[in-house]
């Protein structure tokens, strides 16, 4: 079945912060063994690298806060005033 | 920048409320909300039940940006491959004043900000309320950026993560158990479509609620609700459920696989997605309440963990409006006194108490506990599509008596003392 997540972000206005607003801890992010994250963002925003770690496309965040639910390693902050998603609909 | 009487963390419904009441009473308050307009960041599936709320903010209501009065009612339990319906059509929800209405949060936010700026309150958009200014455990204002903005009280209503009231010491990082996700797209199609397609008078509208094999066991459903010009179709599935799922499965994907149903498909079909999106619920009723107020701090709305679901009626957005009028009472009746401690501030646990707010999250405490069951998401409703399928079939054999075929039914799916059980727990959580 078809799932395109790239193309349903594509109807969103998401304006980009050049400042990263969630961060991963390195060292625990490492050694996870779960890494819940890689599926349970609704934005696909983690994927994992040629090297196995997991990596973060912030562009695509609609702040759901999911993924700061889920891993409590996380620094996890909103996108500064004026950046990130505006739902036209909501 | 100047000094305030309040800051509002958050222009969203409770936010928003509680400054239209307090601009109305001539109180100095300042509004602070991220995103580009309110309702830039805010998403419901979503209906707004009125009567609760009718009377908070009186007046209003008649050039509210609202979608479509609700009518039909309806409750889909979904198996593998067949589903079956329990839908009412209510004469007495089609007659003002309407009881509920589908909403947009981006339009009715912003309108409810432009609100608050006529009653001569100052809403501030674009800027993110980065931590507190704190004098031991009391909150003394805000800090946004470069600015810290002192003042009598600041209320978080800041939304389900609220930072705002984490970094005042009033709730813990959100436990997975206790919240889930849900996703949404909204999906343009022709007024006059939806109202063929749905069977709808004009204006009328229909909510949807669909649970069972979806979700694959975990807790949570789909839903449909008709706007004015858009269908809101989304999938809301418990975090803790998505994290033990083995394998593991995203909510994208079993939304994709809802969307396909046949159930579904035909009631979109032509329609273009004009917007995803994704939100966080709070889901454990009355446990998941966070502490309401402390010294020069109130919290409302989702931020305090005000939401209920009954698996009838799913409520958010009735208790963060009343939630925002309650605090701005007590927050009126604390700036009398010029006294805005913790004691003092009390005084909005106790308008909530005698509110519908906490009223109906005492009376269904237990709800949580009833819908926290893989067989009301799973068995039952299989068991259900199953049986009735069983009983409606004709096949090339002479065909067995009706009762035979269901008690066989429940003796080969069912455990009966765990049904009693099961009833029981819906019993006392209604």
């Amino acid at each position: 079945m078809e799932l395109n997540i790239k193309a349903k972000l594509a109807k969103d206005t998401i304006k980009a912060d050049s400042e990263r607003h969630i961060k991963v801890n390195p060292e625990k992010c490492k050694s996870c063994k779960e890494r819940v994250c890689l599926y349970i963002c609704p934005a696909h925003v983690y994927t994992l690298d040629k090297e196995n770690q997991v990596v973060l496309e912030l562009d695509g965040c609609l702040e759901c806060g999911t993924c700061r639910i889920a891993c409590a390693e996380l620094d996890w902050h909103y996108p500064r005033g004026g950046f990130g998603i505006q739902y036209k609909c909501g | 920048m100047d000094n305030f009487d309040v800051i509002v963390v958050g222009g969203g419904l409770a936010g928003l409320s509680a400054a239209y009441c307090l601009a109305k009473a001539g109180i100095g308050l300042l509004v602070v909300e991220r995103g580009d307009y309110s309702g830039a960041k805010n998403v419901t599936g979503g209906r707004l039940y009125l009567n609760p709320i009718r009377n908070l903010l009186p007046d209003i209501w008649e050039q509210a940006p609202l979608e479509r009065f609700v009518t039909k009612e309806c409750i889909v339990m979904m198996g593998e491959s067949s589903s079956m319906a329990i839908e009412l059509s209510s004469g007495k929800f089609g007659q003002k004043p309407y009881h509920s209405y589908t909403i947009m949060r981006a339009k009715f936010d912003q309108w409810l900000a432009d609100k608050v700026m006529e009653a001569g309150g100052m809403v501030i958009t674009k800027n993110r309320v980065d931590d507190l200014i704190m004098d031991g455990s009391k909150v003394r204002g805000i800090i946004a950026g470069e600015d810290k903005i002192p003042a009598n009280v600041v209320l978080a209503a800041d939304g389900v993560m609220s930072l705002v009231a984490e970094k005042a010491g009033l709730r813990q990082r959100q436990k997975p158990m206790d919240y889930a996700v849900a996703i949404k797209e909204v999906i343009e199609l022709s007024p006059q479509t939806i109202e063929q397609r749905f069977n709808l008078e004009p204006g009328a509208g229909t909510a949807r609620m669909y649970a069972g094999a979806i979700t694959d066991g975990m807790f949570g459903g789909g839903f449909l609700y008709t706007n004015l010009n858009s269908i809101s179709l989304g999938l809301v599935v418990r975090i803790k459920d998505l994290m033990e799922k083995q394998p593991p499965i995203e909510v994208p994907q079993l939304f994709e696989n809802f969307k396909q149903r046949p159930e579904i498909k035909g009631l979109i079909a032509g329609g273009e997605t004009i917007e995803y999106s994704a939100h966080v619920i709070p889901e454990a009723g009355m446990d998941g309440i966070g502490r309401l107020y402390g010294d020069g701090i109130l919290v409302a709305g989702d931020a305090a963990g005000l939401a209920l679901n009954t698996g009838i009626t799913v409520r958010g957005m009735e208790f963060a409006i009343a939630s925002g009028v309650m605090a701005a009472r007590a927050i009126i009746t604390a700036t009398g006194k010029k006294d805005f401690s913790s004691q003092s501030l009390a005084e909005y646990e106790k308008l909530l108490k005698e509110s519908f707010v906490l009223k109906d999250m005492e009376t269904f405490k237990k709800a949580p506990h009833f819908l926290d069951n893989p067989r009301l998401m799973g068995r039952y409703p299989q068991f259900v599509c199953d049986a009735l399928e069983n009983l409606m079939f004709i096949g090339e054999q002479p065909k067995k008596r009706l009762v035979g075929t269901a008690i066989t039914e429940v003796r080969k799916k069912l455990k009966f003392t765990q049904m009693l059980k099961d009833g029981y727990n819906a019993f006392r959580s209604m």
